[in-house]
């Protein structure tokens, strides 16, 4: 009978049951841990607000409150969800899934040591950039389906600010893959290697570094995460996209965003600092779990991506418009000329 | 096996959901079938081993060109009762232009065949998929090759913006415009005077 299963699934499908088992759970391995993450992030979050102003932030439930995100995804989980009378009921409850599928995709290339990355694809790089700019959809659709006009108003910024932030990405992403020379990200990673000043992992202390800087604002824009949180601003339009969203259907879209925000953290780490390699190229650095580096470094970008939130106010729509296309979009199409004549000129020459 | 089911399942989705585009009575789903047609077109090239066209595919026409197809589409006010109408009296040209153009395909389909070359075309240039990944195949024929086309292609879409924004600009009066210039250099005294006012007086 096994023989019968095995011998039907090679047939089937070109590869070894075993193959395909492994498979499975290594997606399993790694989006369940991103799924807790995201529970633990949010406490962090709202601790690191809280830190800042001089409050407590969430402390009862559990040691320390850590259990607080437990609780809330509990009684989120327990309420009603509604949908309103003139909604498009299948795009309605398609988006917050949408939204949370988008946000996990792009995991399935974050390499977190060498070789332990769930697909080493060749174009890693454009498979992260084409899921990074899906996550428009869920918000898109949402607007739409909800047949409300906050919800709508919502939408329509969003779409128009993940579009034009998404451009700079782009052309950080360019300058990026053509000193490294590959689109891989585990190449990508080890190209770094005492990359920067002083031995550094990375490009951070390189002529790149502006583009880290751009790459971390515009990570803020494509994420809707304050000061660009445009798409959601309470003073304005409520909660945007998710005025009409209830209990499950709300949390998914909260998964979401945040399991996007950690994948941009450790494409931030992946692209500028070095990945799992310890941030200065020492050996007795070697000795740490690789993984636990680049866990660090995409710790200290969260940090930073909370500490924004509770620190800079809103941008005004026209200014968010300004400097994604007046600003970023010229210092980074700059930026690509003059690392492609680097590259060229120098580093090919070099040999 | 499974690349053959796989190839009739994108294929099959991909003509249905094109067939979508042209049938939904609601805008917004054909937007929708649009961009299902796009993942599955993605899809098929996937399977013929073309990962780097499955990327741009997805980041260039699902990630932007649909965004902006659906914004445009979800602004639109629609009125389906006279949209039907419309049908009624327009069905005969259109019927008339899509017989034609069925008509040419037919003919053109009818009468295609394999140019003499064909076999020195196929035999040559091509890397192994294995020595060369496609991102590096594809550069190095478009940079050399093809770089006067591929210049005329970016030409071409320069034009196309600059007339776009060229015909749409519109210069309005009585807009406020922030201009951050301005504001930086605001020094203390351009906005602010300490007067000595007698008591009594009041200013002038």
């Amino acid at each position: 009978m096994a023989d019968m299963i095995y011998n039907f699934f090679y047939w089937l499908f070109g590869i070894e049951i075993y193959h395909f088992v492994a498979v499975i759970l290594s997606v399993l391995l790694v989006a369940l841990p991103v799924l807790l993450a995201v529970a633990m992030i949010v406490w962090v979050d709202r601790k690191v607000w809280a830190a800042i102003q001089i409050r407590k932030g969430p402390n009862v439930v559990g040691p320390f409150g850590l259990m607080q995100s437990f609780a809330d995804g509990l009684k989120v989980f327990l309420k009603e969800t509604i949908v309103p009378a003139g909604a498009n009921k299948f795009l309605f409850l398609m988006a917050p899934a949408l939204s949370l599928i988008f946000g996990l995709v792009g995991w399935a290339v974050l390499p977190f040591a060498e070789g332990y990355v769930v697909s080493d694809l060749n174009v890693g790089i454009l498979y992260l950039f084409a899921a990074s700019s899906l996550a428009v959809y869920g918000v898109i659709i949402a607007g739409w389906a909800s047949n409300s006009r906050y919800a709508f108003l919502g939408a329509m910024r969003s779409a128009a600010q993940m579009v034009s932030y998404e451009v700079s990405i782009g052309f950080i992403m360019l300058t990026v893959l053509m000193v490294a020379g590959s689109l891989n990200l585990s190449e990508i990673v080890l190209a770094q290697k005492s990359a920067g000043l002083f031995g550094f992992n990375g490009y951070f202390l390189t002529p790149l570094m502006p583009m880290f800087f751009i790459f971390f604002i515009s990570a803020l824009a494509e994420t809707n995460r304050a000061p660009f949180d445009l798409p959601e601003a309470e003073e304005e339009i409520v909660a945007g996209f998710q005025i009409e969203y209830s209990s499950m259907s709300m949390a998914l879209f909260y998964l979401g965003e945040y399991a996007n925000i950690i994948l941009m953290c450790g494409v931030m780490s992946v692209l500028f600092f070095g990945g799992w390699l310890p941030p200065f190229d020492w050996a007795p650095l070697y000795y740490v779990p690789p993984a636990l580096w680049l866990f660090f470094k995409m710790f200290i970008f969260f940090f930073c991506f909370s500490w924004v939130k509770a620190s800079v106010p809103r941008f005004r729509y026209d200014q968010l418009m300004r400097l994604g296309w007046k600003v970023f979009l010229p210092m980074s199409l700059i930026w690509v000329v003059l690392t492609s004549a680097y590259v060229v000129f120098i580093k090919h020459a070099a040999g | 096996m499974i690349i053959a089911i796989l190839f009739y399942v994108f294929a099959g989705t991909a003509v249905f959901s094109a067939a979508m585009v042209v049938f939904s009575k609601n805008p917004v789903n054909s937007v929708l079938f649009l961009i299902l047609a796009f993942f599955n077109a993605s899809g098929l090239f996937i399977l013929l081993g073309a990962e780097f066209l499955a990327m741009l595919l997805i980041i260039v026409y699902v990630g932007a060109v649909a965004v902006l197809f659906m914004f445009v589409v979800m602004m639109l006010d629609i009125d389906y009762a006279n949209l039907r109408q419309g049908v009624q009296k327009y069905l005969p040209i259109g019927m008339l232009v899509g017989g034609i153009l069925m008509a040419e395909m037919i003919l053109v389909g009818g009468t295609w065949s394999f140019s003499e070359g064909r076999n020195d075309v196929l035999a040559s240039k091509t890397p192994i998929l294995s020595d060369v990944d496609n991102t590096n195949a594809i550069g190095n024929i478009l940079y050399t090759d093809y770089i006067f086309l591929f210049q005329l292609a970016g030409l071409i879409l320069l034009v196309a913006m600059i007339g776009a924004i060229v015909l749409t600009h519109r210069t309005r009066e009585g807009v406020k415009k922030q201009k951050i210039h301005d504001q930086v250099r605001r020094q203390r005294d351009d906005a602010f005077e300490a007067v000595d006012v007698k008591s009594g007086m009041g200013l002038k």
